[in-house]
């Protein structure tokens, strides 16, 4: 096994444009779920509290813009360029999606900050999925679920957000980044590299 | 498929306006307009936007297809009020087991309806008349944005149409090696899965490619980068913030006049 | 002046046990032109990206030194430009103007004098359209030229360029050759990585070749070079000019008809087509860019259904479904019937493993588990894959890549095989052995039909050939 480490904070363009090319295609992923999900299954669509099973989904660029970039910014830069993404492909909710790619985005650089940029193992991309969900579901606990009863819908929807974020945004894009590590297109990445040498 | 073009007719006087005071003027409106809950405001909101359409070049016709997710979401909101509205005051129009739907859940339905049009109008606006390199530079000229991280971002976005085709093309090469679900949700999410998984590889492949490639043309040179194209914050563009400030504050005044507002939070 | 001294250079990338380049000895004077050859995996790229100053000196170990103009290649990047392969990966700006100026702009050029210069550059690779023309809208052979008009406007005087025609159609390609000839001055080095040679041929007066194992294996003038070592290299895989490949035509003539189309159109990009596909006969498709090819690629694989027309599928080939259209079988009925190979080889990966790649195909139509290992086994051997049977598709070679595409479509031995472009940018080995191959099908008694480009594979393999031309077409 040969370690590479970082030894520098400084974005080199390929962080840049890497990080950004994962948002933008997740953006596009998006875009084919939405198209799949409103034909196949209308109960997605027209049932949010359904929704918030598959949530994790949405926050999968930033735990893995952090895990692949690993610096500091990553998992926010990633999050929010995905979000300008959506705005531009003409998500639902316009502007706001910015506000709420930033508190996600947020979420999860809080947890690579907490291993303060040095573990990127399977706890920190749990810890990543689980803060980026809790601070999906405080934004839309308080900006878009007010008017919904308290106890049988806005504290099960957050739990089942915090809950899927975690799996699917934090387990989902740990075991992601270690299928994508196996094709060899992270070769200039430390996540790609920190394997025995081929 | 994917189309990234701009719809506006370039010379509205709006959408001539620099692209960080449109977004910016976007996301004061959004920020004003979220914190209340009654209709009165957004109603108010949504005929000044719609009033402001001719100002920004852009046909009714055009927004209201954009605009078609949001009809999802606003059925959205009326299934879910319908099971879970915290206040079921007024009169009972319909009672069945569960569902109990009286006049004050719909007024509160109304009112989710209007503040998620209101609050995600002037974003659509805003995408359908700004070009991506006028709002990169924008954002790097005047929002003092660092230009490694918005043109890094720019040349991905450029790459989005191209993934949307690859996607398809991933699409029936699986059909291609036998693979289809049919009607099986659990085999949909795997193909689906599948079908991502092997998008993201290229695509990370491709930006590899392009990061090197711009590097190559002294995108990670140390010295200062000079700028080809300018993009001018006038005093025209401070009104235009303003003005979204002072009509986004006027619909929640009157909603506040009228004892109709109530506030997000308290 | 802008030469180039390399003295015993290696480079190393991180993570890696191999040397992509090592032992090399290599002077380069101020204006000379310089093909460099060499198999593939010889390390030519890394070479040219060690001297645009693109091997960061964290990325990789390095031996003995490297030097453009007596510098350290990493601190005299503004002498060196670089054209690579793929157009869609080098432009960066959504219009043509705005992306030639990416690099002046990075440079500090003040904004007064990069206008000019965009227009110098465009004017000097003969571009055709206007600075505000949307990349997007350009052919891939006129996206290459702006690129390549890109890192013109840095005037470099130390040209490299990274097989620019690779990835091109012949129009394309013929687009880049002239820019580049127009382009070259007494002022200017140029190294060019090509394996097309009789079209790099009249662009320089030198050809090095890197041998396999490190080090320089030939070096001269084209002429002395090939005399000597032009055997050797066709062997290697370089299409070497005067070593022509051998044809394969029919042995038999055609047999039953397999699939019919009739009035096929989807428009915008398809016009309307009508022919017939045959047992034992190799079909080929040609037609510029924007024909409509891929698409009737698709529509004949049943994997798009047609706005217009039908394509319908005899009896031989489909049995009792043949009343039904291809694009409406399932997927596993549809593989044992026709096979399609794609463009891109990576488009078809499913599996993390070379091995499972072929038995997915073969399960999935129902073979026990003794009939899967035996075709994946022969698949893996007559393809040379079987040492790769455990690797990731994703981590293969071009030409590994495309044999294992076409060796999944022949897992679920279909009588029909459909390919879209599968020799593109292939060397001359994997070139002839896919020919080898096809013919070897057709001779069998399968179907073939080939959307290609390449004029050499329709003169080796092709019995018949279909013309699709942009507006109309005919049958």
């Amino acid at each position: 096994m040969k370690k590479v480490n970082v030894t520098t904070n400084r974005w080199r363009t390929v962080d840049v444009v890497v990080a950004a090319v994962i948002a933008v295609t997740f953006g596009v992923i998006f875009w084919a779920w939405g198209l799949l999900w409103s034909v196949a299954s209308p109960v997605f669509a027209f049932f949010p509290p359904a929704q918030a099973i598959m949530y994790g989904v949405w926050l999968i660029p930033a735990v893995l813009g952090g895990l692949v970039i690993r610096r500091p910014g990553a998992a926010l830069f990633c999050e929010m360029v995905a979000a300008t993404v959506s705005t531009l492909l003409g998500s639902e909710w316009g502007s706001i999606t910015l506000l709420q790619g930033l508190a996600q985005g947020i979420g999860a650089e809080l947890a690579f900050a907490a291993f303060r940029y040095r573990s990127f193992r399977l706890p920190t991309a749990l810890l990543a999925g689980a803060l980026t969900g809790l601070s999906a579901a405080l934004f839309d606990f308080f900006v878009w679920n007010g008017e919904y009863a308290l106890g049988s819908y806005r504290i099960p929807y957050a739990l089942l957000t915090i809950a899927s974020a975690t799996a699917i945004a934090g387990f989902g894009a740990e075991s992601l980044t270690r299928a994508l590590a196996r094709t060899g297109v992270l070769a200039l990445f430390p996540a790609g590299r920190e394997r025995t040498t081929i | 498929m994917i189309d990234l073009e701009p719809v506006t007719r370039p010379d509205a006087p709006l959408a001539r306006r620099n692209p960080v005071a449109k977004l910016a003027a976007a996301l004061l409106c959004s920020v004003i307009l979220i914190a209340t809950l009654d209709p009165v405001a957004p109603a108010i909101a949504i005929a000044f936007e719609l009033a402001l359409l001719p100002l920004f070049g852009i046909r009714l016709r055009v927004l209201a297809r954009r605009a078609m997710p949001l009809l999802v979401g606003a059925v959205g909101v009326l299934v879910t009020l319908v099971l879970f509205a915290a206040d079921r005051s007024g009169r009972i129009l319909i009672e069945a087991g569960p569902f109990l739907v009286t006049s004050g859940v719909l007024i509160t339905a109304l009112g989710l309806v209007l503040r998620m049009f209101a609050v995600a109008l002037p974003g659509l606006i805003v995408v359908a008349t700004t070009d991506p390199t006028d709002l990169a530079d924008a954002l790097v000229q005047n929002a003092r944005l660092s230009a490694r991280f918005a043109y890094g971002a720019l040349a991905a976005f450029r790459l989005v149409p191209l993934l949307a085709q690859e996607w398809q093309m991933i699409s029936m090469a699986r059909r291609a090696r036998g693979i289809d679900a049919g009607r099986d949700p659990l085999a949909r999410l795997r193909l689906f899965g599948s079908t991502a998984f092997t998008l993201l590889v290229g695509a990370i492949r491709r930006g590899t490619r392009l990061a090197v490639a711009m590097d190559a043309r002294g995108f990670d040179a140390t010295t200062p980068r000079s700028m080809a194209r300018r993009q001018h914050f006038g005093h025209a563009d401070g009104l235009l913030i303003a003005g979204a400030a002072v009509l986004a504050g006027a619909a929640l005044a009157v909603s506040v006049a009228v004892g109709t507002f109530r506030p997000l939070i308290g | 002046m802008s030469a180039v001294r390399l003295r015993d250079f290696g480079w190393r990338h991180a993570g890696r046990k191999r040397w992509a380049v090592r032992g090399l000895d290599l002077r380069i004077e101020h204006g000379e032109r310089v093909l460099l050859l060499g198999a593939s995996g010889a390390g030519k790229s890394t070479l040219l990206a060690a001297l645009a100053g693109l091997l960061p000196e964290d990325s990789g170990e390095q031996e003995g030194t490297v030097e453009v103009d007596g510098r350290d290649p990493r601190r005299a990047r503004e002498e060196v430009g670089l054209l690579f392969q793929d157009p869609e990966t080098q432009l960066v700006m959504a219009r043509c103007g705005d992306d030639v100026a990416f690099g002046p702009e990075n440079r500090g050029l003040p904004a007064e004098q990069i206008w000019p210069r965009v227009d110098e550059a465009l004017r000097r690779v003969g571009f055709r359209y206007g600075r505000d023309r949307p990349t997007a809208a350009l052919s891939g052979g006129e996206q290459q030229r702006l690129a390549f008009a890109g890192v013109l406007a840095l005037r470099p005087r130390l040209l490299l360029l990274d097989e620019p025609t690779a990835n091109l159609d012949p129009a394309g390609a013929a687009l880049i050759r002239d820019a580049v000839a127009a382009a070259l001055d007494a002022d200017t080095t140029l190294l060019l990585v090509e394996h097309r040679l009789a079209e790099a041929l009249p662009l320089v007066d030198r050809v090095v070749v890197l041998a396999p194992g490190g080090g320089v294996q030939a070096d001269g003038t084209p002429q002395a070079v090939f005399a000597a070592h032009g055997e050797a290299l066709a062997a290697e895989g370089v299409w070497v000019p005067g070593h022509p490949v051998p044809a394969r035509p029919a042995a038999t003539t055609a047999g039953e008809t397999l699939l019919t189309a009739d009035e096929l159109a989807l428009p915008p990009r398809l016009a309307s087509v009508s022919l017939t596909v045959r047992a034992g006969e190799a079909l080929a498709v040609h037609g510029p860019n924007g024909a409509g090819k891929s698409t009737l690629a698709l529509l004949l694989g049943g994997l798009l259904a047609p706005a217009a027309g039908r394509v319908t599928a005899t009896a031989e080939l489909a049995g009792g479904d043949a009343r039904v259209p291809p694009h409406r079988w399932r997927a596993p009925a549809l593989v044992g019937r026709i096979g399609t190979v794609f463009q891109d080889p990576e488009h078809q990966f499913v599996t993390a493993a070379v091995a499972d790649e072929l038995a997915l195909g073969p399960r999935r139509t129902g073979r026990t588990e003794a009939q899967v290992r035996a075709t994946v086994d022969t698949l893996l051997d007559r393809l040379r894959l079987t040492a790769l049977a455990e690797a990731n598709p994703y981590t293969l070679s071009g030409g590994e890549a495309r044999r294992l595409s076409v060796a999944t479509a022949l897992a679920t031995a279909p009588r029909l095989l459909v390919c879209d472009e599968p020799t593109f940018g292939q060397d001359r080995r994997t070139w002839q052995e896919l020919v080898e191959l096809f013919a070897e099908l057709r001779d069998n008694g399968h179907g073939l039909v080939t959307v290609t480009h390449d004029p050499e594979f329709i003169a080796a393999l092709a019995d018949r050939r279909v013309r699709l031309d942009q507006p109309r077409s005919v049958p």
